[in-house]
């Protein structure tokens, strides 16, 4: 695996398309124990991202994403503006003066991203957001290459471990956010914040398949 | 003098609470900030900021939020221009807004305002 600055652009554009596409799922998701406007929301941000493609298209690796995490901040319009944000921001850094991505690349991307939404969040795992999707999902890619799996199989297990993530969170109680006001109500439901972190790392998986 | 920042996920809420302090503090500056710019209900950063330094005289800017993401969005904003004198108040928005700018009508300074509010932020209803 090897993702320059076309291969990104195009992970972007990608995370738009499914974003778009499950914007009534996610808010229908956020509906049931939030506000139910996460998926108008995500949408609205990447719309805006996808505004700044000429831009990005003149931007390095670390310019694409610190755009991107800009733009999310600036334009969700929701908590997940400033987390995923913050994610895309923290990343940025990681790619400093990088020229391409490879899978070795992938766990620092996620670790720094996941960083960041804890820094903004002020939230652990386990407490029905997004990271409870996100770290699974790192721990497991991080292990199967620790393991000398292929990216396939490493991105592979990143899925499931995020898919599963996501699945879990259904069986907890939400004690941060918007949900945690309906405290025990909230089980039952999935994180519609997990829910769009696993939309995103499929989109990075489809491209670079 | 010191000014105010209110941040709600609502512009009617923000001008709301804008309206009532007003009537205590009239000389005091005070910007409301709420929704997205079309309108619907949410949080902006970039309105944050605008707001931000549409209210600052120089002499701080104590800064209110509602819910969840305002606070968030509000982090966001101030990074962009750190400044030790922008404060966020960890206090209701509707109470700490009163206190805050009967203090600041009067001549207070920002830190005093800040401990004033900090001192009366639980007090009960009854």
């Amino acid at each position: 695996m090897s993702v320059n600055k076309e291969t990104l652009l195009n992970i972007i554009k990608c995370m738009q398309k499914n974003i778009t596409e499950n914007r009534e799922y996610l808010s229908d998701l956020d509906r049931e124990i939030g506000d139910g406007d996460h998926g108008i929301n995500m949408d609205r941000g990447f719309q805006e991202v996808m505004k700044k493609m000429d831009e990005m298209e003149n931007q390095d690796l670390a310019g694409i994403l610190r755009t991107t995490g800009m733009t999310l901040a600036f334009k969700v319009g929701g908590a997940s503006g400033p987390l995923y944000g913050t994610a895309f921001m923290k990343a940025s850094d990681v790619l400093k003066g990088k020229e391409e991505i490879v899978i070795a690349d992938l766990p620092a991307l996620l670790e720094a991203g996941i960083g960041g939404i804890q820094m903004r969040g002020k939230a652990e795992q386990y407490e029905k957001t997004m990271l409870d999707a996100l770290i699974p999902a790192k721990n497991a890619l991080e292990e199967a290459l620790a393991n000398g799996s292929s990216s396939e199989e490493a991105i592979k297990a990143m899925l499931d471990a995020c898919e599963a993530g996501t699945e879990y969170t259904k069986t907890i109680k939400a004690t941060k956010g918007r949900a945690s006001y309906i405290g025990e109500r909230s089980i039952g439901h999935m994180d519609p914040g997990a829910a769009s972190s696993l939309v995103l790392l499929r989109s990075i998986a489809e491209v670079i398949k | 003098m010191v000014g105010i920042l209110l941040v709600s996920h609502v512009q009617s809420l923000a001008d709301g609470v804008k309206d009532l302090a007003k009537m205590i503090a009239p000389a005091v500056p005070i910007v409301a900030v709420g929704g997205l710019s079309d309108g619907s209900p949410g949080t902006d950063v970039e309105r944050i900021y605008s707001g931000l330094n549409e209210v600052d005289q120089g002499d701080g800017v104590m800064i209110f939020m509602d819910l969840g993401s305002a606070v968030m969005s509000t982090e966001m904003a101030l990074e962009f221009n750190p400044n030790d004198k922008h404060i966020m108040q960890n206090a209701p928005m509707v109470e700490g807004t009163i206190v805050a700018a009967s203090a600041i009508q009067v001549g207070s300074t920002i830190e005093d305002a800040c401990d004033l509010v900090e001192s009366q932020k639980n007090i009960d209803k009854f």
